[in-house]
């Protein structure tokens, strides 16, 4: 069994691409299945079903979606392994730019929409910096030189990574991503996270409503940078 | 500048997936070769087929060779080796940066020095009525002034040896002087076009239809003699232009 992770903010072209990238997986024999993770609400359920492969949505609701993601790997692993799959897909919802969801025997992508301009590679955090792979889209809306400075700006950052410039309308950039995948490696046992996420339970954690800073407790950083504990 | 190759097309399907008529065209360095057709008809998906490098592996099934072979990896997608640069029809730019820092960056990607970026807003106000400063942010630059300094960005920090443009004439920039730059030094320039000026200005033009490359036209020496008569209403149109931007008088026919 193969593990995709899929990662990018809101919007950003994963299910666009994805679905692209799945035909070709599909034509060339693999047997992919998806899971796709929100927090709240989607329907990128009923576009991956059109492909007729399987498919499974869990949201994540109070929970940090990158932490559930995390979570519930080796449910996912276990139901797409009984689905007949060899390949599972895991789109996150990569909301929390703290954490990163990939394991370090996964294929990690990260979808990145260069419409955001070039300080975004800056600002995505972890989810970029321990990619794999690292996918533009929609560069069709943008010059071939903005694409460029994107480019590099991801490199600066990532500088190991393999950057894929793919268009979620037209397929480009699919059977890239595809080859990648197919070359990629096996998932084992005891895979283990290859970004720690960061300490951060405070008193707002556990349902403290007052906003006046007495109230705190935990793990808490203020604005001039200054991050200490409180409590017991 | 990279060496000067030789680039070939080899046909693929059309939009019902029937083979095209055309099977092979091949473009030497210096030519200028337009291509037509109505809209729709899948002028910009030969323009993406050729910018990627395709390789039977895009919706169309064409593979575009380089000298004779299929390019490697490495040329495909980095911007140090790319041998191929676009002029597109996103005529405006989105990145929150002024030009300067803009042009320094690009510079730097392509693995050239950061100094070309005041050669490129020179050569690029050569092109423009509406001179660009080099802290203007990018955002706010007009149609004409976006093109402008996309077309001196690809002769100067870009330096591919192909050049592909997506419809050039619909901005305020002086078309054949665009071009002509553009073309300079032996490039393959491949335009998309339906103007007649720029078209007549290409030594040949491949005619699509549903998708497929239908006909390659030889430009005639009448049609070559009809381009010059364009030039010149062009030219005349830009001076006009230039008169009212001044706030003078329009005197005569000329
Ligand atoms: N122009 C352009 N639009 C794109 C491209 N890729 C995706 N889109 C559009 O962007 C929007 C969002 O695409 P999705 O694939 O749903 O994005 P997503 O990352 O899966 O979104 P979530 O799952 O909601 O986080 C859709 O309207 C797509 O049609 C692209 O390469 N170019
Ligand atoms: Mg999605
Ligand atoms: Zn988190």
């Amino acid at each position: 069994m193969k593990l995709v992770v899929l990662a990018g903010t809101q919007g950003s072209g994963k299910t666009s691409v994805l679905l692209h990238v799945i035909k070709v997986l599909v034509r060339d024999g693999n047997k992919p299945a998806v899971v796709k993770v929100d927090c709240l609400w989607t329907d990128d359920d009923q576009r991956f079903d059109r492909l007729n492969i399987p498919v499974r949505v869990g949201l994540a609701r109070d929970m940090c979606p990158d932490h559930f993601t995390i979570y519930n790997t080796e449910e996912m692993l276990k139901w797409a392994e009984a689905e007949g799959a060899d390949v599972l897909l895991n789109e996150t919802a990569g909301l929390c730019l703290r954490c990163a969801p990939y394991p370090d025997k996964c294929l990690a992508i990260c979808v990145i929409d260069v419409t955001t301009g070039p300080n975004t590679p800056l600002k995505v955090g972890p989810l970029l910096t321990t990619a794999d792979i690292v996918v533009m889209t929609k560069g069709d809306i943008v010059s071939q030189a903005e694409r460029e400075v994107f480019r590099e700006r991801v490199l600066d950052v990532n500088p190991d990574c393999m950057v894929v410039e793919a268009n979620g309308l037209t397929g480009k950039g699919a059977s890239e991503i595809a080859e990648l995948i197919e070359a990629g490696m096996n998932v084992c046992d005891n895979i283990v996270l290859r970004h720690t996420p960061p300490l951060a339970i405070c008193s707002l954690c556990t349902g403290e409503t007052r906003i006046a800073r007495k109230h705190h407790m935990g793990v808490l950083r203020q604005m001039d940078g200054f991050t200490e504990y409180r409590g017991e | 500048m990279n060496k000067k190759p030789i680039l070939t097309i080899l046909g693929g399907v059309d939009k019902d997936g029937v083979p095209e008529p055309i099977r092979s065209v091949e473009v030497s360095p210096g030519e200028i070769l337009g291509i037509v057709g109505p809209t729709g008809s899948g002028k910009s998906t030969l323009i993406a087929d050729i910018e990627q490098l395709a390789q039977g592996d895009t919706a169309t099934g064409r593979t575009i060779l380089i000298d004779g072979v299929k390019p490697d990896a490495c040329t495909r997608v980095d911007p140090r080796k790319k041998l191929v640069s676009q002029l597109s029809q996103n005529m405006h730019f989105l990145a929150d940066m002024n030009v300067e820092d803009f042009l320094q960056m690009h510079a730097r990607s392509r693995g050239k020095a950061e100094c070309l970026s005041e050669k490129v807003i020179e050569l690029a106000n050569t092109l423009t009525g509406e001179p660009i400063a080099p802290h203007c942010p990018l955002t706010v630059l007009s149609g004409g002034q976006s093109r402008s300094l996309m077309t001196a960005d690809i002769a100067v920090i870009s330096d591919s040896p192909v050049v592909l443009i997506d419809e050039i004439e619909n901005a305020g920039i002086k078309k054949q002087e665009a071009l002509e730059l553009l073309a300079g030094e032996g490039k393959i320039v491949i335009v998309v076009t339906h103007d007649p000026m720029l078209a007549l200005m290409a030594a040949r033009r491949i005619v699509i239809r549903n998708g497929a490359m239908t006909n390659i036209i030889t430009t005639s020496a009448n049609e070559q003699h009809v381009c010059n008569k364009i030039v010149e209403v062009d030219n005349w149109l830009m001076s006009l232009r230039e008169t009212i931007r001044r706030g003078d008088i329009v005197e005569d026919m000329a």
